[in-house]
């Protein structure tokens, strides 16, 4: 009740933060991709590098967000960036590099072997069996792991509010210090139906990319 | 034609070659197929053809070019090339799986899409229903004809096969392999074909490649592979039961009795019954006016019956074409406790008649024109 309340007299505010949220795990979540996937697939190639990879995104995943973004703050503050939007994206690019990498490595190298032999013995170059029958197989893997990055990244974006990047954070950190349950649910209950639809939205544009010959 | 002059393959961590100065011909038009046991090295064998593996030494002609002067990838877009079904693209549609080297060659797509329409009707899939089909959607059968029609999209005149029929069940996989040879009647491929059955081999093969420890063994045709066997060791591999092997090679055509003796389906039963017991037959094949197998009686049935045959005709349904092969003839025969099996052509109508003692004259090689109670009892056959 005083949830709802809060949310009637500061829907504004609301909508907001949701905004400015979504667009810091928006820009994280499009650079993890361009950068997640093409080291995917680069490793495929490579088993030491692959082991190297694997085990920096492991480790990276392990470390708690509120110290990155403490370590951040000096780190970036050599460029005048110590504290807002940049840490906090950079922080989830850190984060979804594991999920990402790791499922777009184990997809494509778990395509059938016998359907690359098919493809090389047809005359296709390599470029051309990764583009037109690796990673075409390997989408709904990897979609998975984006997916979960994205849901990720909207919970620990809620952290990055400590450090000044704004979003729904801002409500829960606010709501904290002034012991108001109103504002701390509204920012809770926000993020949470923020990654439901992400996650939802993600599934949607998953099933209209993966080939029909693949589902299930 | 595909030519192979001391093929020698050694891998970098093998002490052995896996393929040892392989010297071979394959004519024009002709299935060679290269059988052996497992790890003899038919697969590498055949895998340098289209250089997905490398030659180490000795050389490979394809209609007089040495495939080592061509760019590999263009060498692979210039051959078919064919795998267990499980080889075709599952995210593709049937029609994409098909149009896959004709998009690398860059054709334009309204003659892709006809070519693909083609191909279907050739392997015998409709198009209207397969074309948007995914391989998921197909039986292993339908899976393993678009994987053929697959390799013939661009036309080419050669075509490699690694166990093509390999992952279909056996009932499947002979009327499969009947059909392709059908179909390579019409399109006179150039095939060089991996197996590693012997039925296959005997039956698919213009010419067999036997290979062993990566040394060719015996290089001859199916018939001369199982008369000739030049050594033990082919003795051994083509087995103990060669002569029954020969079935596979034999057609129906070449072993049965023609003009069998019949009657007809509106003859008085009587009347017959006496012709049957002057001429010491049990059982007779009934046909009608234009001599459409309708089936046969047994003297039992109808010698104290004053009607006609027609009311005590039993069915025969499972009958021989005059192209099947004696085994398939052989496996239906032994179905009947009448020791017979009956060849209709596509229409029903008799042709002709085997029986074991035919059959063991054919694989006896002393087959003999006349010979059997089955043999020509009038001209034309008919008993009255």
């Amino acid at each position: 009740m005083e949830t709802w309340q809060f949310f009637l007299g500061n829907w504004q505010q609301t909508l907001d933060l949701s905004w400015q949220h979504a667009w810091v795990v928006a820009v994280a979540v499009v650079i993890a991709i361009c950068t997640g996937v093409p080291i995917g697939i680069w490793i495929t190639f490579n088993q030491k590098a692959a082991d190297m990879v694997l085990y920096v995104a492991g480790i990276i995943m392990t470390i708690p967000s509120i110290a990155l973004f403490g370590v951040m703050i000096p780190l970036l503050s050599l460029f005048g960036h110590g504290i807002g939007t940049v840490p906090a994206i950079l922080a989830l690019v850190l984060y979804s590099q594991l999920p990402i990498i790791r499922n777009t490595y184990t997809a494509i190298r778990n395509v059938d072997p016998n359907i690359i032999d098919a493809g090389t013995g047809m005359g296709m170059t390599r470029w051309q069996v990764l583009a037109k029958v690796q990673l075409p197989m390997a989408l709904s893997v990897i979609f998975a792991g984006v997916r979960v990055a994205v849901v990720m990244s909207i919970g620990i974006g809620a952290i990055a509010a400590y450090i000044g990047a704004g979003g729904l954070g801002h409500f829960i950190f606010m709501g904290i210090n002034q012991s108001y349950d109103g504002m701390i649910n509204c920012g809770a209950f926000a993020v949470a139906v923020m990654a439901i639809c992400a996650d939802y939205l993600f599934g949607f544009i998953e099933n209209r990319l993966v080939s029909k010959g693949l589902r299930p | 034609m595909i030519r192979l002059e001391k093929v020698t393959k050694i891998y970098p961590s093998g002490s052995a070659p896996a393929v040892n100065g392989v010297d071979m011909e394959v004519p024009q038009g002709e299935i060679c197929v290269v059988i052996g046991p497992s790890g003899c090295g038919k697969t590498t064998l055949m895998r340098m053809i289209n250089r997905l593996i490398s030659i180490t030494t000795g050389s490979i002609f394809i209609e007089g070019n040495n495939i080592l002067g061509m760019d590999p990838i263009e060498l692979r877009r210039s051959i078919g090339y064919a795998i267990q079904q499980i080889g075709l693209f599952p995210h593709m549609t049937v029609h994409d799986n098909i149009a896959t080297v004709p998009r690398l060659l860059k054709w334009e797509s309204q003659r892709i899409r006809r070519r693909v329409d083609d191909l279907l009707e050739l392997v015998q899939l409709d198009p209207a229903i397969f074309r948007n089909r995914y391989p998921r959607e197909l039986s292993g059968g339908q899976a393993q004809r678009v994987g053929v029609a697959r390799a013939m999209a661009v036309d080419p005149p050669v075509m490699l096969m690694d166990e093509p029929f390999g992952a279909i069940d056996p009932i499947n996989r002979e009327g499969l392999q009947d059909e392709f040879l059908k179909i390579q009647s019409q399109v006179r491929k150039t095939i060089v074909f991996v197996t590693h059955d012997i039925h296959e081999a005997i039956k698919m093969g213009d010419r067999i490649a036997l290979l062993d420890a990566g040394s060719l063994v015996q290089y001859a045709t199916p018939e001369e592979l199982l008369t000739a066997p030049k050594n033990q060791f082919v003795k051994d591999f083509v087995g103990a039961d060669r002569a029954l092997k020969r079935l596979d090679l034999l057609k129906v055509q070449d072993a049965m009795l023609v003009n069998p003796v019949h009657c007809n389906n509106t003859d008085p039963a009587s009347e017959v019954a006496g012709r049957m017991q002057e001429k010491g037959l049990n059982y007779l094949l009934v046909c009608d006016a234009d001599d459409h197998l309708k089936g046969y009686v047994t003297l039992r049935d109808i010698f104290d019956h004053t009607g006609k045959i027609s009311d005590r005709v039993k069915p025969m349904t499972l009958t021989v074409r005059p192209n099947q092969n004696l085994k398939d003839a052989l496996s239906k025969m032994l179905t009947y406790d009448i020791g017979i099996v009956v060849a209709v052509d596509d229409a029903g109508r008799l042709k002709g008649v085997l029986n074991t003692m035919t059959l063991a004259s054919v694989i006896g090689q002393t087959y003999d024109e006349q010979g059997g109670r089955w043999g020509k009892v009038s001209a034309g056959g008919k008993i009255l």
